[in-house]
């Protein structure tokens, strides 16, 4: 097409273009406003509260390192989102592991059990494990009545049991990355290790272990990070013996209505977080691991 | 033969998958320093055999015995057989020297002999200057040379090699071949190669395993098995052939004369003849047969019919021929010899002598893609 042709017809193609692009903005609009409204609005005011009450300045971040018992509750906070996450990759590790390998009828299986725990809600869990663990609950009783022990077991209304709690809930979240990264294992290579010598577990530990590497660091930061704001297992199952740090931040706003207090802490935890993704995506490509592409 | 010459003996050996057997009692010896390739088509079980060899696969019944031990129940790290896989199966996570060293590590051989017979290993196959790349940054014919040192650098008494060639292209397909063989020569060990491709099986190996439907069909050199090829199915998987189904007529001299259609045929004979009546099915070479125009030819068995297609290739014209006698034949002719001008509908004769053809056991439809 000429150059006069197109300065002389109102131009028909770049008006399709236009409308192309509005009708693209249009159709996103609804979900950006929503997520504008709903979540990055009160995410911004929930920054903006934490250096503005009660006055203005970074007060609250100073209390950081200032307030014995928000760095008690931190510390608590980090020690049981460790321990969760270490018994979980671990077990989260076995469970996949034995999933790829595993017949597909098996796998099908396997599969519900890893997923079913999913869709039953987490208050429902956290007072099923209060049946089980409670003093008078069913593995104390079986024990005493076996005569395995006089005074009951602590299983609960400690860290003991929010650990326990919290293990269970986030074993999906370990297996699924694991597992896929696992599937893309090739096998022949376990085998060649074989054949070339090495024991099971000497083809294990220097064939398929390193392989799965990639896999172990995804679920690692994705457990981590989900432990961190764990709010109604360590609530019920700590017995409010034990404060993690979401049930601290509800304590301050909702209680003793400490609005400062509790957003910086909020904020703190969106930010370590973020820097915790950060860190993972220079290792991992993040997309893949959870799920997309 | 000697109990010593045998490398591996797979002794009567069965696996079944369910109801279904993907070997069906096989048995072979391989001797020494031999290379032996397993032919056939897929499903036909030869990859189950070379597992079950490798220890990966345990049989049903029957034993694997190495220099007359069973080893059946070991577990593959302590066969001490190299193997190539298909696909090769390098470890993606280590250099192209780790993945080399590997077996001598697992063996826990000290550092400064790894290095040695490594590197060693390395220039065998033309790989020295790689050493310190990782697998996805060689080519598909370098990644199969590791594949290679990986399984002989720890001088296993055998290697196995599950179609390594089979990813890489026509040319560097034939230039390996050519490597593998003069690799055997050099190493001298025992090799059992697992192939469907019957060029492949015909230019490398000592002795040809042809296997069909988790069965062995016949065993031997492959000149014996593409001059003399026991069954159809050989006769037809190994190359070409063309069939002939007659009724033996009895014995004239040191031939059989028999009938097919209105013809009547002669055939070499080296062993009993047939009993008169009987039926016989005749293969034939499409390369052993004479096609002359304008005469019937002199030889002892003749046929008339028009060319119903052909082609040329260089090297050769390939015609169907189209008989009233015999159904639709195929004679392939060297270009150099062919005297006459191909042409389709035009009247050709088609000779071939006694000795050209062999008898063979019908075993059932040939393999999809075969000519018939």
């Amino acid at each position: 097409m000429t150059a006069t042709a197109a300065a002389g017809a109102p131009s028909g193609r770049r008006l399709v273009l236009m409308n192309e692009r509005t009708a693209y903005w249009l159709m996103v609009a609804p979900a950006a406003l929503l997520m504008a409204a709903f979540y990055f609005y009160p995410l911004a005011e929930v920054l903006w509260i934490s250096v503005t009450e009660p006055k203005p300045g970074l007060d609250n971040y100073a209390q950081l390192f200032t307030s014995a018992s928000i760095r008690r509750t931190i510390v608590t906070t980090l020690r049981i989102c460790v321990l969760t996450t270490a018994i979980t990759i671990l077990l989260g590790y076995v469970v996949a592991y034995v999933l790829v390998h595993a017949s597909p009828r098996a796998q099908r299986w396997l599969f519900l059990g890893v997923l079913v725990p999913l869709w039953i809600s987490v208050l429902v869990r956290a007072f099923a494990w209060v049946t089980l663990l409670a003093r008078e609950g069913l593995i104390n009783t079986t024990l005493r009545d076996a005569g395995l022990i006089e005074q009951p077991l602590a299983l609960i209304w400690n860290e003991f049991g929010i650990v326990i709690g919290m293990v269970h809930y986030m074993i999906p979240y370990a297996v699924l990355p694991l597992y896929a990264n696992m599937r893309d294992i090739d096998p022949r290579t376990v085998s060649a290790a074989r054949g070339l010598g090495g024991s099971r577990f000497y083809s294990f530990r220097r064939v398929f272990l390193p392989q799965s590497l990639p896999g172990i660091i995804g679920a690692t930061v994705l457990v981590f990070i989900f432990s961190l704001g764990f709010f109604v297992t360590p609530a019920i199952l700590g017995g409010g013996k034990t404060l993690m740090i979401a049930e601290y931040i509800s304590l301050q706003i909702l209680d003793l209505l400490r609005w400062g207090l509790g957003t910086m802490l909020a904020s703190t935890m969106v930010l370590f977080i973020f820097v915790l993704l950060a860190a993972l995506a220079r290792v991992v490509d993040l997309k893949r691991l959870f799920g997309a592409g | 033969m000697s109990e010593l010459r045998q490398s591996v003996v797979v002794d009567r050996m069965v696996k079944r998958y369910g109801r279904v057997a993907a070997v069906d009692d096989v048995t072979l010896q391989i001797d020494r320093g031999e290379f032996v390739t397993l032919l056939g088509p897929s499903g036909s079980g030869k990859t189950t055999i070379l597992m079950a060899i490798a220890g990966f696969v345990q049989p049903t019944s029957g034993e694997i015995l190495l220099d007359g031990r069973a080893i059946t129940r070991q577990p593959p790290e302590h066969r001490n057989f190299g193997m190539v896989f298909q696909g090769y199966a390098l470890f993606p996570h280590m250099t192209v020297f780790e993945n080399v060293a590997f077996a001598l590590r697992a063996r826990g051989r000290p550092n400064q002999e790894v290095g040695r017979r490594v590197t060693e290993a390395l220039d065998m196959v033309q790989l020295g200057p790689y050493a310190a790349r990782m697998p996805r940054q060689l080519s598909g014919g370098q990644q199969q040379r590791v594949a290679l040192a990986r399984a002989l650098v720890f001088t296993p008494h055998l290697l196995l090699l599950d179609e390594p060639l089979s990813a890489l292209d026509k040319k560097l397909r034939a230039e390996l071949q050519l490597e593998l063989k003069a690799l055997h020569e050099r190493v001298g060990l025992t090799f059992l190669y697992v192939t469907h491709d019957q060029d492949e099986a015909l230019s490398m190996s000592d002795r040809i395993a042809i296997l069909r439907d988790g069965k062995l069909v016949q065993f031997g050199r492959p000149r014996e098995l593409y001059e003399r090829p026991a069954t159809r199915f050989v006769a037809d998987f190994l190359g070409k052939s063309n069939f002939l189904a007659g009724r033996a007529e009895g014995p004239d001299g040191a031939t059989l004369a028999y009938s097919c259609g209105s013809l009547r045929l002669r055939q070499a004979l080296d062993g009993p003849a047939p009993p008169p009546g009987s039926p016989v099915l005749i293969a034939l070479r499409p390369e052993k047969i004479a096609v002359v125009a304008d005469a019937v030819p002199d030889t002892a068995n003749a046929v008339s019919g028009r060319i119903a297609q052909w082609s040329y290739s260089g090297t050769h014209f390939h015609l169907l021929v189209d008989t009233d006698a015999a159904g639709r034949m195929t004679a392939t002719v060297p270009s150099w010899r062919c005297r006459i001008e191909p042409e389709t509908g035009r009247l050709v004769h088609l000779g071939w002598d006694p000795d050209a053809t062999v008898i063979v056991t019908d075993d059932g439809a040939p393999p999809p893609g075969a000519i018939q």
